[in-house]
């Protein structure tokens, strides 16, 4: 008997008895529809997540500057002064896994006035434009600084939702002069809620301004030791003390000068944040940027990093971890209600063998073998679960698709587990119907057509 | 000779008690030959016919079959015997339900080796089909039909493969008398074409129909006679 008559034979059976065969078929069906239900939703959902995080900065890496140690005493992150404005337009440049740079700036301590309300924010940050599409963070008023107003160092600033509560009790404050420390900065816009970072801090306690006016206008007055170090001729004391001719200070020479690679201007980062073009390239990121930046502050290879890097990939590895689990557990689920389905299968397939005793006796009486027997009911059970597999397939679509229009949750398609699915079932169908299927091969066909 | 049984014995053992069926059964059926075999129920007329269809197997003596000794071979020899050399009717006709007429008749034409397109096998089917005159109703169910013509489709079912022995068991048992006229002249046109039929029947009538009858007792053949 070949292979696709004994399926067409199957299929006949089947529909001798339909509403049986649907019945028998519901529990491989439920199996199948949920494994293929929570699949799909399961993926969006991770892929959701995936994207949320991502939005939150698991692309996302920090170069901070390294520790600097004097005399054997470090003096912790970011103590020695090796991060500046060409670090982050050469990684901008150079590193091809990058995507977007932003130089930050960052100030802490600094009151804020405004009327009659007065506030300290958490931070007062520069940044460049990029910052706000590394951080995804978008304005809820008014409108972000541009590349020019950067270029200008032009006194504008974004506020945070925490210092809009605290400073302007509500009222728009778009175009309010604000005083930040000494300065007044013009407020362009509002950002939206950010909530509690990653950390536990208060994102929304923050000014955002063009790091070049942070640095020019806030950090350069309130920290004077770690900015400008050679100020014009008005700080020389021949200046203040005119005309006594008494330099206080030997004057600098070339070579000392040199030992200083930024002096005249020089600027300190507090950090640099780098997006990778995506998730995946973390990691090459990283290692251009390490490369990138021993190679522009000379570091021979025997000296460590003088910056460090920081990136969120314990972070992103505990998420896929999660996911894991997640669907390992679902699958799990899955195969018992599989089971449970196939042990359905193996009782509906031996009450039809007993049924057809006689068709069985008739079928060896003109010439069936015991094994052609067999196949015949090993490939009815296959058929069967394998209709229950389809139509789990397109049921288990089919409210995944409802669940993203009923409930807005995000689906993804699974061809795997559709693929898995198929396999599974006919695996059952073998499984369970083999025994119906030997004990029918195994009938006396003298006592079979004598069945009543 | 077609067949030839050589003191054929059959013992059922049921636990400790052993029960004699038949008793060393000697008989020669030849090609082309009208048997009919009868006796009472538990004579071992039923028996001695599963032996001659190779449904089952002898305890002891030898089956010849065309030459061949088919006794002691394996299942799957004898299934295929049963196939190509050996048609059967029964008393229940036997059909699948819900199949239709000629898909019932090439139904043994599946487990036949051998390729045969599908186009063949109904090919052969509507001949066989045709011998017993039935053609037209080929796509009936068996539930459209009469018993006299299900069968008819039955022997036409038997005679698909073409095999040199019809076996019919009790054909009549179940139609009244005016379908077991149609059905006995079946048997008479199949002797006519040279097949060789062996009826099993416990009804003098039918047997009459035969040519030669093998009355058995107690698993012993008791007599033989020639009608006609």
């Amino acid at each position: 008997m070949n292979f696709v008559n004994t399926v067409l034979v199957a299929f006949k059976a089947l529909r001798r008895n339909p509403t049986r065969a649907l019945l028998t078929t519901l529990g491989i069906v439920i199996g199948i529809a949920a494994v293929i239900a929570m699949m799909e939703i399961g993926n969006g959902s991770a892929e959701a997540i995936r994207k949320n995080i991502e939005r939150m900065g698991a692309n996302s890496i920090v170069v901070m500057g390294g520790a600097r140690r004097v005399a054997g005493i470090s003096m912790g992150t970011s103590s020695w002064i090796s991060l500046i404005p060409s670090d982050a337009e050469a990684i901008r440049k150079e590193c091809p896994s990058v995507q977007y740079v932003s130089a930050l700036v960052g100030a802490s301590n600094i009151q804020l006035i405004y009327g009659n309300n007065n506030w300290v924010p958490a931070n007062i940050t520069g940044v460049d434009p990029d910052y706000f599409i590394i951080r995804n963070w978008e304005v809820e008023e008014g409108r972000l600084f541009t590349q020019r107003e950067l270029d200008t160092n032009a006194r504008v600033c974004l506020v945070g939702q925490t210092v809009l509560r605290e400073l302007f009790s509500g009222k728009s404050p778009i175009d309010a002069e604000l005083r930040i420390g000494n300065s007044t900065f013009r407020v362009i816009g509002v950002m939206k809620a950010k909530g509690a970072s990653m950390w536990g801090g208060d994102d929304d306690d923050i000014i955002l301004a063009p790091w070049t006016t942070v640095r020019m206008r806030i950090t350069g007055r309130s920290n004077g030791s770690a900015t400008n170090t050679s100020r014009t001729a008005s700080s020389t004391p021949g200046a203040i003390y005119s005309g006594s001719g008494i330099a206080l200070y030997p004057a600098q020479d070339s070579s000392r000068a040199g030992d200083y690679l930024w002096t005249p201007k020089f600027v300190r980062l507090s950090q640099i944040l780098v997006a990778a073009t995506s998730t995946d390239k973390v990691q090459d990121a990283v290692r251009e940027i390490s490369l990138l930046l021993r190679e522009r502050h000379h570091l021979s290879d025997e000296i460590d990093d003088d910056f460090r890097i920081h990136n969120n990939a314990d972070f992103l590895n505990m998420m896929n971890g999660t996911s894991e689990l997640m669907t390992n557990l679902l699958l799990i689920v899955a195969m018992i209600s599989l089971l449970v389905g196939g042990v359905g299968i193996m009782n509906i397939m031996l009450v039809s063998v007993t049924e057809r005793t006689r068709e069985i006796g008739l079928r060896m009486a003109v010439g069936a073998r015991s094994r052609d027997i067999l196949k015949q009911f090993l490939i009815e059970s296959i058929v069967l679960c394998m209709l229950g597999g389809i139509i789990g397939i397109i049921v288990g679509h089919g409210t995944a698709l409802l669940v993203e229009s009923q409930l807005n949750w995000p689906i993804a398609a699974s061809p795997s587990a559709v693929v898995a699915s198929f396999v599974v079932s006919a695996a059952v169908g073998i499984l369970f119907g083999f025994y119906p299927a030997w004990k029918a091969s195994k009938l006396d066909p003298i006592e079979a057509l004598h069945y009543e | 000779m077609l067949i030839e049984l050589k003191n054929i014995e059959k013992t059922y053992f049921l636990g400790e008690i052993d029960v004699p069926v038949l008793k060393g059964v000697s008989l020669s059926i030849d090609r082309g030959e009208y048997v009919a075999l009868m006796g009472a129920s538990g004579s071992g007329k039923s028996t001695l016919m599963n032996i001659l269809g190779c449904l089952d197997r002898p305890t002891g003596g030898d089956y010849l079959f065309e030459g061949e000794e088919v006794g002691r071979v394996s299942g799957d020899r004898r299934a295929i015997l049963r196939n190509r050399k050996i048609g059967f009717v029964f008393q229940s006709f036997n059909l699948l339900p819900r199949t239709s007429a000629l898909e019932n008749v090439i139904m043994p034409l599946s487990y036949t080796a051998g390729k045969m397109s599908q186009q063949e096998r109904r090919e052969r089917g509507i001949a066989a089909l045709r011998e017993v005159g039935l053609a037209e109703r080929m796509g009936h169910y068996p539930s459209q039909l009469s018993g006299g013509q299900q069968q008819r489709v039955a022997i036409a079912r038997a005679l698909i493969n073409h095999p040199p022995v019809v076996l019919a068991d009790e054909p009549t048992g179940n139609l009244d008398s005016k379908t077991s006229v149609e059905v006995m002249q079946m048997f008479e046109k199949l002797h006519e074409a040279g097949i060789t039929v062996i009826l099993v029947t416990h009804s003098d009538e039918i047997a009459n129909c035969a040519r030669r009858q093998i009355r058995m007792v107690d698993g012993n053949i008791v007599s033989e006679r020639s009608g006609k």
